[in-house]
C-alpha cells in the first residue's frame, strides 16, 4: 500500500503580501515561505495511515524551484519515506501540476493520492480533481475523515450545508480539508534524519509534460480599498448609523 | 458563442449573471447539490458546441469543474469576481490581498464564479439540457448528512452575524447570536477559531477557504480579524465590528466599530432593534 502526497512551497499563511506598484505581481522576495497548510494536512494523514499499519510507503512530490527541496525535506522529517523534486522555475498552474503528478503516478503506481484541497497563494482548488480526471480515478475532495479497508477508501467530505460520505475503490484521489487532522510539529532529530532520506530530482521535460502556462496574467492590483471607518460610542449610536445607512430590516 | 451553466441551487442565479456577461446564449444543466463528479464530468466533456462552461464556486461546482477542465485539457479560472471580456477575468489571490486579471488562451473557457460578487438573474426561460449523473464504479455515496439549519443560507443572506472565539462556549455563542440573527433575519457565520472550538458547524466558517460572503451588513462579534477571515467577508457592503480589543485588525476594515464586551453589547443591540 503506497501513498503519494504532493506539497507546494508557498508564502507563509501569516505573511501579508504586497502588490508591486507596477502591477506586475506581488512582492514575495522577502516573504517567509512554508509548506502549503492543506498539503501539511495531506502529509500528516498519509503518515497516520502508515503508523496505523494501513500503508507501507509514502512518496512525497513537489514541483518548483530548487528551494522547494526545503518543503520536501520538511515532509520527509514529518515521516514521508522518499521525495521527488520536479525542478521548475516560474509559474505553475494546476493543470500542469496535475499532469506532472499523473506522469509520476503512472510509474510509482500509488494506491492512494492525498493532496491539499487548495494552495493558499493562487487559491485555485483544482489540482486533485484534475489529477483524478487524468488518471480516470475516483475523487473525494474536501475530506474531513478518511478510512481505508478492503481496497476501498471511505471519505467524509465537507460540503455546503453539511457533510457527505463516499466509498471509492482504490486507487483514488483525496484532497484534504482543514479538519482532517492537526499536523505534527517536526522534531530536530527527525529534521536531521530527513537529510539522509532519498530525494530524486527530475524535470517536466524528463516526464514529458509541457508546463507552459495557459493563462496570461495581465495585471495584479490591490483589492479595492474601503473608506475609513469610525468608532461609535454606544449601541444606540451604532443602531442610528445603521438605520441611516438603511441596512436594517 | 454558447455557454453551458452548471446549476446546483440558488448560487447558480448569480453565476448566470456572469455567464450572460460572456455574451451569446446560455444553456443550463441542472445538477443535484450532492452530485458526484466522475460520471457527470465525462458526460459534460463529451458535449459539443460550448465555448464556455460556468458554475458557481459551491462545493459541487468546485468539485466538478476542474475534472471537466482536465478532461478537455483546459486550465480553469477559479472564483472570478468580474468578467472583463469573454476570455479575461478578475479573481482574488493570496486570500484576497491581490486581484489578478487573467486571460485564457484555451479555446474553451472553464470558470467558477464567486456568487457574492454578482447579482442574481432568475433562471426562468433559459434553455435546459439534461444528463445522467450520480454514482459510478469510481465513487458511490454512502450517506448525505445535511446539517439542520433554520437560518437563511450563509452565502446569499442580506445580513450575516458572525462570532469568534470570544464567546467562550457553544451555549454562549447560540444564546447571544441566535436572538440577534432572528431579529435581523440574518445568517449565522463563524471564525475559524469558533469552529475549531466547536461553537459552530464547519460549513459556517467564513474565510479564504470556507464561505465567501458579501452581504449588505456583516456584524463581526468577538472576531479579531485574521487575514484568512477578512478574505471571506471583506467585500461586504457595511461591516460592523464589536470587540473588546481596540487594536484588533477587524477594526481596520470595519465601517463602524464598537469597542467593548460582547456579553453586554450583543444583548443590548438585540434589544435595541
Amino acid at each position: 500500500m503506497k501513498i503519494l502526497v504532493a506539497v507546494k512551497r508557498v508564502v507563509d499563511a501569516n505573511f501579508r503580501v504586497r502588490v508591486k506598484p507596477d502591477g506586475s505581481g506581488v512582492d514575495v522576495d522577502n516573504a517567509k515561505m512554508a509548506m502549503n497548510p492543506f498539503d501539511e494536512i495531506a502529509v500528516e494523514e498519509a503518515i497516520r495511515l502508515k503508523e496505523a499499519g494501513a500503508a507501507t510507503e509514502i512518496v512525497v512530490v513537489s514541483i518548483g524551484p530548487a528551494k522547494a527541496e526545503d518543503t520536501l525535506r520538511q515532509a520527509l522529517a514529518m515521516g514521508c519515506d522518499r521525495g521527488i523534486l520536479v525542478l521548475h522555475e516560474g509559474k505553475t498552474e494546476p493543470l500542469g501540476v496535475a499532469k506532472i503528478l499523473a506522469a509520476i503516478a503512472k510509474t510509482e503506481a500509488p494506491d492512494l493520492m492525498i493532496l491539499g484541497k487548495q494552495a493558499i497563494d493562487d487559491d485555485a482548488n483544482q489540482t486533485g480533481q484534475m489529477l483524478a480526471a487524468l488518471l480516470g480515478r475516483g475523487q473525494a475532495t474536501f475530506a474531513s475523515r478518511l478510512t481505508l479497508a478492503d481496497g476501498m477508501a471511505t471519505v467524509t467530505r465537507e460540503v455546503d450545508g453539511g457533510a457527505q460520505t463516499l466509498d471509492l475503490p482504490l486507487p483514488a484521489v483525496v484532497t484534504a480539508d482543514l479538519r482532517l487532522n492537526t499536523p505534527r510539529f517536526v522534531s530536530l532529530p527527525n529534521i536531521i534524519k530527513a537529510r539522509a532520506k532519498p530525494l530524486a530530482k527530475t524535470s517536466a521535460a524528463e516526464l514529458g509534460v509541457d508546463l507552459a502556462p495557459r493563462l496570461r496574467t495581465l495585471r495584479i492590483e490591490e483589492p479595492p480599498s474601503r473608506p475609513a471607518g469610525i468608532i461609535v460610542a454606544s449601541v444606540a449610536e451604532l443602531v442610528a448609523r445603521l438605520r441611516e445607512a438603511a441596512v436594517l430590516p | 458563442m454558447t455557454t453551458l451553466l452548471i446549476a446546483d441551487g440558488e448560487p447558480a442565479a448569480h453565476a448566470l449573471t456572469a455567464a450572460l456577461q460572456l455574451g451569446g446564449e446560455v444553456h443550463v444543466l441542472e445538477v443535484a447539490s450532492n452530485a458526484l463528479a466522475e460520471r457527470l464530468a465525462d458526460a459534460i466533456a463529451k458535449l459539443e458546441g460550448y465555448d464556455a462552461i460556468v458554475a458557481a464556486a459551491t462545493s459541487t461546482g468546485k468539485n466538478l469543474l476542474p475534472r471537466v477542465a482536465a478532461l478537455l485539457d483546459v486550465m480553469q479560472i477559479s472564483d472570478i469576481i468580474e468578467v472583463v471580456s469573454p476570455d479575461t477575468f478578475k479573481r482574488p489571490i493570496y486570500a484576497g490581498n491581490a486581484i489578478e486579471t487573467v486571460q485564457s488562451t484555451d479555446s474553451i473557457r472553464i470558470v467558477t464564479v464567486r456568487a457574492s460578487a454578482f447579482a442574481a438573474t432568475p433562471l426562468d426561460g433559459v434553455k435546459r439540457i439534461d444528463l445522467g449523473g450520480g454514482n459510478s464504479e469510481l465513487s458511490r455515496i454512502v450517506s448525505d448528512e445535511p446539517r439542520p439549519n433554520d437560518r437563511p443560507e450563509l452565502g446569499s443572506a442580506g445580513i450575516v452575524v458572525s462570532g469568534g472565539r470570544a464567546f467562550g462556549s457553544k451555549e454562549q455563542f447560540d444564546a447571544l447570536l441566535v436572538p440577534l440573527a432572528k431579529k435581523l433575519n440574518a445568517a449565522i457565520g463563524a471564525s475559524r477559531a469558533a469552529v475549531d472550538a466547536g461553537y459552530a458547524a464547519n460549513d459556517l466558517q467564513v474565510g479564504q477557504t470556507g464561505k465567501i460572503v458579501a452581504p449588505d451588513l456583516y456584524i463581526a462579534a468577538g472576531i479579531s480579524g485574521a487575514i484568512q477571515h477578512l478574505a471571506g467577508m471583506r467585500a461586504s457592503k457595511i461591516i460592523v465590528a464589536i470587540n473588546s480589543d481596540p487594536v484588533a485588525p477587524i477594526f481596520a476594515l470595519a465601517d463602524y466599530g464598537l469597542v467593548g464586551d460582547i456579553f453586554t453589547l450583543l444583548p443590548e443591540l438585540t434589544a435595541a432593534l
